[in-house]
């Protein structure tokens, strides 16, 4: 290699460093600039979907901050920890919201926010976050239809545990016309949902928050 | 050093001739996805247009530098690091619209008409020439992404800016427009499938259209010799 072609080469090597630096240095600024309100922007964000489910009026507590992870996979049917938020009333508990994932909707996870009162009953389901066909399966968005709102205030005694599932099974929740497994799904995370708190009560609200300093996007 | 092209001929280039979405058929990957609503292609097409301008902008201010072997790696950083920037400041900002569009922002990096004008032509033109093709190119490519949305979702779900507060804020509720009461749904408009059959469409209407335009000077030119 002849001396001007190693100089060409360092050059390059340089002037591509000094563009990949000043690129790292206009996204550490962005970041740091962004980083408060992107946080802001998600705790809102969350707020909102909880408070969806649970009126701000009925509990007093941090609801954001009362936080606890449950790691259950064989349960819940899925690797992703179930968060659960506890809201509480003059520190006697009101609601657990917990955020289950569907593992087997049509395609593929359906992330879910379920409320479930202490006696056990369904506050509200919303769906979180979801890749359902448009048109078909994305009937369990309340934006597109109130299907999610048959839900509201059923527990595993009403209706029975056998009539948990779409009636298309033989249960007593509507399937949409061309699409059962999304709403099967749904129905199954539901019941998993109303079984755990039913046998963990106590340790939900007992248990200390495990509240971390980002709030899960 | 080429000759400086003059503005005008740079933005009906940008915009019309040389069409990104319907004529060079680059950055399909987006355009056909996100393309389901009108609020959701304009928010992507806003996000490119700006990524192409600030891009275009770089590249043209940096062109001295950029020797011929490593243009390509560093078009590569200065977009990869441009899109980062609007993807946070989006996330900052426009925070519902960006769960919404989730990974199709930071996509816009494979967009190719974006390294495509960073190679044809920022490279080699000064900076305002390459500002004013970022805003020619981004918005022709904009303009594709907006008629393709207002059909699919005229089409697909019979209204228009529908879910306008992701990008408008709480005025945006009002905006929402149902053209079709009692609509039923088209389910082929929404589907991937249905935004193939609308470019191409698209892409036959403009063609019919450039077809003419071409056959009219033409036309006026026969007349008059014949006379």
């Amino acid at each position: 290699m002849s001396d001007s072609n190693r100089i060409s080469l360092l050059k390059n090597a340089g002037l591509l460093a000094l563009i990949g630096l000043l690129g790292s240095l206009l996204l550490a600024f962005t970041y740091n600039v962004t980083k408060p309100r992107i946080a802001e922007q998600e705790r809102r964000a969350i707020l909102a979907s909880l408070n969806q489910i649970i009126p701000a009026g009925r509990y007093d507590n941090a609801l954001q901050s009362d936080v606890i992870d449950i790691h259950s996979p064989g349960f819940f049917k899925h690797d992703d920890p179930v968060r659960i938020w506890r809201a509480r009333q003059a520190a006697v508990p009101v609601a657990a919201i917990m955020q289950v994932t569907a593992p087997d909707g049509y395609n593929g996870d359906i992330v879910l926010l379920i409320g479930i009162d202490t006696d056990q009953r369904i506050l509200g389901v919303r769906v979180v976050s979801h890749r359902e066909t448009p048109g078909l399966g994305d009937a369990i968005e309340l934006d597109k239809d109130d299907w999610i709102l048959s839900f509201n205030g059923k527990s595993l005694r009403q209706p029975p545990r056998s009539q948990w599932s779409v009636k298309k099974d033989g249960g007593a929740y509507d399937q949409f016309t061309g699409a059962t497994i999304t709403p099967r799904a749904v129905v199954e995370a539901v019941v998993r949902a109303l079984q755990y708190f039913q046998s963990n009560q106590r340790e939900i609200f007992s248990t200390e928050s495990t509240i971390t300093a980002e709030p899960a996007a | 050093m080429n000759p400086q092209p003059r503005s005008t001929d740079i933005l009906a280039n940008g915009f019309w001739h040389n069409n990104a979405g319907l004529v060079q058929l680059l950055g399909l990957c987006p355009l056909l996805a996100v393309s389901n609503t009108v609020v959701n292609a304009l928010g992507l097409g806003l996000a490119t247009l700006a990524v192409l301008m600030i891009c275009n902008l770089t590249v043209s201010l940096l062109r001295g530098l950029l020797r011929p072997e490593i243009r390509i790696p560093a078009f590569v950083l200065i977009i990869a690091a441009t899109v980062t920037v609007v993807e946070l400041v989006m996330r900052a900002w426009f925070h519902d619209l960006y769960r919404v569009l989730g990974i199709f922002i930071p996509l816009i990096v494979t967009n190719c008409a974006i390294i495509g004008r960073a190679e044809a032509f920022a490279s080699r033109h000064r900076p305002w020439p390459a500002l004013l093709d970022g805003f020619a190119t981004g918005s022709g490519f904009c303009a594709v992404l907006v008629v393709l949305g207002t059909l699919r979702e005229l089409i697909g779900q019979g209204t228009l800016l529908d879910q306008a507060h992701l990008l408008f804020g709480d005025f945006g509720r009002r905006m929402t427009l149902e053209v079709i009461p009692d609509y039923r749904g088209f389910l082929l408009a929404l589907l991937p499938a249905g935004a193939f059959i609308a470019l191409g469409l698209l892409v036959a209407a403009k063609n019919v259209v450039t077809a003419r335009q071409r056959q009219q000077p033409k036309a006026s030119a026969a007349a008059t010799e014949a006379l």
